[in-house]
């Protein structure tokens, strides 16, 4: 079967089931929690009780004296971490700023900041000694109320030093030029902080293999990052640390910065001469990782009665801490999506006395998209007409901010597959029109774009003894299954099975790549292992001597453990002659691909989504159901349809999460989030999640890269979250601006 | 989590001595919910009394009541023949509660003595007068979304989060308890206490006191019942409002009738003014409005749970129309 399809060469494409499935769902799949060293310690933290203010006096005799303590540390003993004293000011998006200077001093700037690590032989000794710390505060009058504080927020630094940068504003046309239209209307969206919560919960353990060698095994996105900020932390040479993440149990953007509690454990690590393991607690991770940042937004827009955009203005405040300031691109769809001629963006941010925020899936376009969709459907209820046509009305075949074509766009074709799909014709134009015993029914739709970014990467590729290619590179995988579209792209380049193809990845050890975020792994990591594929046949090419020396790369295959040719016939080498003629060594090569420049330049390249949506609304109880949704996307190639549609599906329930139940909720008065578990914080569980229909247009967009790929992540949850809003209003004629819709807001509205 | 002592008794006696000299010590059941406490440092008995070895899992018929063990499974009950047979409005009670994994672990005693889910309750950071007398009702002017608008006092206003409990005070159950003192027995409707002036105590059971069973009397709500449960998700979520409605109909009239709701009292809160109002009056849409009516008398709502005093009344009929199978 498969060598058919090879031969078709067409392992892309196909729908092979992720090479390392078994070992997850068998358990053999080791997550950084879970090796065994030897003299493997716990650390548990301590989180401050109060917002702001300073420490006045941290008792930690009872802990230290407790069963099987090893270390309390605070920053009265804290050693020193190099790096921490240079007051640095990292110039890096997305937070500009200070980094929490975990254990560095008094200094108190939001509600459970880790503030000691208790250092124990056994996990529940260690969270026994953690609640003997006794701590007294000078607290001081804390900042956390986004309403009150609203009008402090300012326009980013980063804008404010770099006039080229997107957080400045943006004017197109004129400023504000929706208000000479004749249909005109101004809302204001808000969500409330979405918290990070992956089924794997943040942790590491950490290991000084010796005093200036660190091994870290790590749940983290980024490997080499996080390898070049703990070598910049402690003043050694970046070799010198080595970070393992092998398996990370979802992710979704809180593995793309490092959170005080990896330094914690570097620390104890350090004092106690052990290795130490630090897992959050489940309420941790509402406070000592980024979440998405709660966001005001307002959207005034105008157009003609006949559906014509004449403009459209978006003003953001996201929220950040007052020590770091997080951006996102809130603002960014706004820009491009429409063919309105005026259009004006502002994006700002608040320092509140809270930890930083991350990005989170579809980080601020999926934010961005909830009021800019959200609006399109007002504007196309108050012209009475269908908010599909009105989309096509405005649509635009250039990108209307940077004048320049797009590399590929079909999101004309995803609008036509999904209204067939989701049957999109019983949408009545009156919302409140359909009703199904005491459920209201409505339809509702959320486009969603998103950046095709590609950046640079290298991948090792190795010919072993034993016939089977082994492929490195120093990317991770948080899920959405990249070992397999490695294996799928390598068995095409190469023309050796899947089966004979290992991809291997989570180590710092590997060469160079970028983080696993912004929906780039596969058009920046997978054109890299293409290259070194074919770099590598290239190589075995020239092993062979001259029976191949005139044969095109393309007619190469490596069936049979041997090196050939796809027609019938021809000559034949087998791979252990070949070694032999590498001087009986590997056959190995490591290569880097980068994009192309001056293609990037000329083109505008974007993925496209759009969700459609059917609602329940029940008319007692305000409950909303979301009955069925269909997600399409314009993602260039699909390199596996099965992992793909995955991807897709799980992003529709996490708009169903943002819809409907995710918000994170702060009592003021003590700053302090109150809803901090899953009990009561609600993620979408499986009686909420509807059949999903994904669809695919699936055709290349080679200027991205030569496979054709543009991305997937983040366009699955884009669109979603307004999609059911829209769907809402549809159903019941009520519009509710804030997020989460739980039934208390339905029934009130 | 604190250190503890940790007794598996086999015999109730042995089990009730072991609490009755220690007021420091526990039962536990399922451990669901206790365990969760004791981790998050809201209760830290020095000694753990496991009595899941007792014999006290059966449901058995009796002359003219169901009697379940206090360690019966929720899941167990809920799937129990008998139960389906006579009481289904329990059934669907337990159905409504926790997960499937949690419900397998789950038993009738432990439920009925699960602790409010209030949020200031849970975070030892905040104040909570259940959990530290005296230092406050944290949701009072805070975050009371979920909370009370029956029965509160100006010291608490948590409500019980248990699904079952609704049920079974609907269904006049008994609960059956063994002592230091004897064994007694307390009407379902006195169990579970009113916050006043001491909401540390949820219960009126004594310290030391064993749940060795409930019975649920016999019944002529065998058919036209339901539990309706609105939550803020379709599954595993605590109740916002929960209404257990169950009507005995000669035809179209309201021969009988039982009413509680979840989600709205430091404990199930029965309603049988509006219960009386049902009877001998048609099964109808208007009955049912004249009966939550009258069931809200009194209510009053926070700054977060305004929503309650709509939803509890549209929920009672609601649940009554699903329960009279009117549409
Ligand atoms: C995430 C989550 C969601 C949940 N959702 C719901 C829900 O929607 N609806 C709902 O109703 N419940 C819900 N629950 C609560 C669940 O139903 C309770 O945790 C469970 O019923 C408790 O039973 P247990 O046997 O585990 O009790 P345990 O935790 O063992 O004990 C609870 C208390 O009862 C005491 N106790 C137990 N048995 C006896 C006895 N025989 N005599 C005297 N004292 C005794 C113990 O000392 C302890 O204080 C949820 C729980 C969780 C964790």
């Amino acid at each position: 079967m498969k060598e058919q399809l090879l031969q078709d060469g067409k392992a892309v494409g196909d729908r092979l089931s992720r090479v390392d499935g078994r070992l997850k769902v068998t358990g053999a799949a080791k997550y950084s929690a879970e090796y065994e060293l030897p003299g493997l310690v716990h650390g548990v933290l301590v989180g401050s009780t109060v917002a702001k203010g300073r420490i006045t006096s941290i008792d930690t005799k009872a802990a230290e004296r407790a069963p099987g303590v090893l270390a309390v540390i605070t920053h009265l003993n804290s050693p020193k971490v190099p790096g921490f004293a240079a007051k640095s000011n990292p110039d890096e998006p997305p937070t500009i700023g200070q980094p929490l200077r975990v254990f560095y001093d008094e200094k108190i700037y939001f509600n459970d900041q880790p503030i000691a690590l208790v250092v124990a032989d056994t996990l529940e000794r260690a969270r026994y000694a953690a609640r003997l710390v006794k701590t007294q505060y000078a607290a001081e009058q804390h900042r956390t109320n986004f309403e009150a504080n609203k009008s402090r927020a300012f326009l980013p630094t980063q804008a404010k030093r770099n006039p080229k940068s997107a957080q400045n504003d943006y004017t197109r046309g004129q400023a504000d030029g929706y208000q000479n239209a004749p249909v005109k209307l101004e809302a204001e969206y808000v969500h409330e902080s979405e918290m990070h919560n992956p089924m794997e919960l943040q942790s590491i353990i950490a290991h000084w293999e010796a005093p200036d060698r660190l091994t870290v095994y790590d749940k983290v996105q980024a490997v080499k990052g996080t390898q070049r900020a703990f070598a910049k932390d402690w003043g050694l040479p970046e070799d010198h640390v080595k970070v393992i993440a092998t398996f990370v149990g979802g992710a979704f953007g809180n593995g793309l910065h490092n959170w005080p509690h990896e330094t914690a454990a570097i620390i104890g690590a350090k004092v106690t001469n052990r290795p130490v393991k630090v897992v959050l607690t489940r309420e941790q991770m509402f406070t000592m990782v980024g979440y998405r940042p709660k966001t005001w937004q307002r959207i005034q827009m105008g157009a003609t009665k006949d559906g014509k955009l004449v403009g459209i203005s978006h003003e953001s405040v996201g929220q950040t801490s007052t020590y770091e300031e997080f951006t996102e691109s809130t603002v960014q769809q706004t820009r491009m999506m429409y063919a309105a001629p005026n259009v004006s963006t502002r994006y700002r941010i608040l320092g509140l006395d809270i930890s930083t925020p991350i990005w989170m899936r579809g980080p601020g376009e999926a934010t961005g998209a909830f009021a800019l969709e959200s609006a399109i459907d007002e504007m196309a209820h108050l012209i009475g007409m269908d908010p599909l046509e009105f989309r096509l009305r405005n649509h635009t075949d250039t990108d209307p901010e940077k004048n320049k074509p797009w590399s590929t766009k079909y999101l004309k074709e995803c609008f036509q597959a999904g209204a067939d799909r989701i049957g999109w014709n019983k949408r009545q134009l009156k919302p409140g029109a359909l009703r199904e015993g005491d459920w209201l029914v409505g339809y509702g739709m959320g486009v969603g774009t998103f950046g095709a970014n590609r950046g640079s990467a290298k991948a090792r590729a190795a010919l072993l003894a034993d016939g089977s290619v082994v492929l490195q590179s120093a990317t991770t995988d948080i899920g959405p299954g990249t070992g397999t579209a490695m294996v799928q792209i390598a068995s095409d380049a190469l023309g050796l099975p899947t089966d004979k193809i290992r991809f291997e990845l989570g180590n710092s050890l590997f060469p160079q790549a970028p983080s696993q975020g912004g929906s780039s792994t596969v058009n920046t990591v997978g054109s890299a292992v293409n290259d070194a594929c074919l770099a590598l046949k290239k190589k075995l090419q020239e092993l062979g001597g001259t029976s191949f020396a005139n044969v095109q790369p393309e007619q190469l295959t490596l069936t049979g453990g041997q090196l050939g040719l796809k027609a019938n016939g021809g000559p034949r080498m087998s791979f252990a002659d070949l070694r032999k003629a590498n001087n009986g060594q590997d056959i190995e090569v490591t290569i880097e691909s980068k994009p192309d420049g001056s293609t990037r330049q000329n083109y505008s390249m974007y993925s496209f989504s759009v969700h459609f949506a059917e609602v329940k609304v029940h008319t007692m109880t305000g409950e909303v159901r979301v009955t069925k949704m269909v997600s399409c996307a314009d993602a260039g190639t699909i390199v596996n349809q099965k992992t793909a549609g995955s991807q897709m599906i799980g992003g529709a329930i996490g708009g169903i999460g943002m819809a409907l139940t995710e918000g994170a909720v702060m009592d003021d008065r003590f700053g302090r989030y109150v809803t901090k578990d899953l009990a009561d914080y609600h993620v979408p569980v499986h009686a909420d999640a509807p059949p999903v229909e994904v669809f695919f247009v699936n055709k290349p967009d080679t200027l991205v890269d030569p496979l054709g790929t543009k991305g997937i992540g983040e366009i699955a949850i884009i669109g979603v979250a307004p999609a059911i809003t829209n769907a809402i209003f549809n159903a019941t004629g009520k519009r509710i601006r804030e997020l989460p819709i739980t039934p208390d807001k339905v029934l009130l509205a | 989590m604190n250190q503890f002592q940790y007794l598996r008794p086999t015999k109730p006696k042995a089990a009730i001595d072991a609490l009755a000299r220690d007021t420091n010590a526990q039962f536990i059941a399922g451990g669901t919910n206790l365990l969760d406490l004791m981790k998050r440092g809201v209760m830290a008995p020095q000694k753990l009394v496991d009595i899941n070895k007792l014999p006290l899992d059966k449901i058995e018929k009796q002359n003219d009541s169901l009697r379940i063990g206090a360690l019966a499974l929720n899941s167990t009950v809920a799937e129990d023949k008998l139960v389906l047979e006579r009481h289904p409005l329990l059934a669907q009670a337990l159905n409504a509660g926790a997960s499937a994994q949690l419900r397998n672990m789950a038993t009738v005693g432990g439920n009925m003595l699960q602790r409010t889910r209030c949020h200031y309750f849970y975070d030892t950071a905040l104040p909570c007068n259940k959990r530290e007398p005296g230092s406050g009702c944290g949701a009072l002017e805070g975050f009371n979304r979920m909370h009370a608008i029956f029965g509160f006092s100006d010291k608490c206003i948590a409500v019980h989060p248990s699904d079952m409990s609704v049920a079974l005070v609907a269904l006049d159950a008994a609960v059956l308890v063994s002592g230091p003192k004897g064994d007694r027995r307390i009407a379902f409707a006195d169990f579970h206490r009113l916050p006043g002036d001491t909401p540390q105590k949820d219960t009126n059971l004594e310290q030391g006191e064993l749940i060795t069973a409930v019975e649920v009397p016999d019944s002529p709500f065998t058919k036209n019942v339901h539990y309706l449960k609105v939550r803020e998700r379709a599954s595993y979520a605590f109740a916002l409002v929960s209404v257990a409605a169950a009507l005995s109909l000669d035809g179209q009239t309201i021969k009988d009738a039982r009413l509680a709701m979840g989600g709205v009292a430091h404990k199930p809160w029965r309603l049988s003014e509006a219960e009386k109002s049902l009877i001998g009056k048609p099964a109808t849409e208007a009955t049912f409005r004249q009966a939550a009516d009258i069931a809200m008398r009194g209510a009053k709502a926070f700054k977060y749970n305004e929503y309650k005093l709509k939803l509890a009344p549209n929920a009672i009929v609601q649940a009554l129309k699903n329960a009279a199978s009117v549409a």
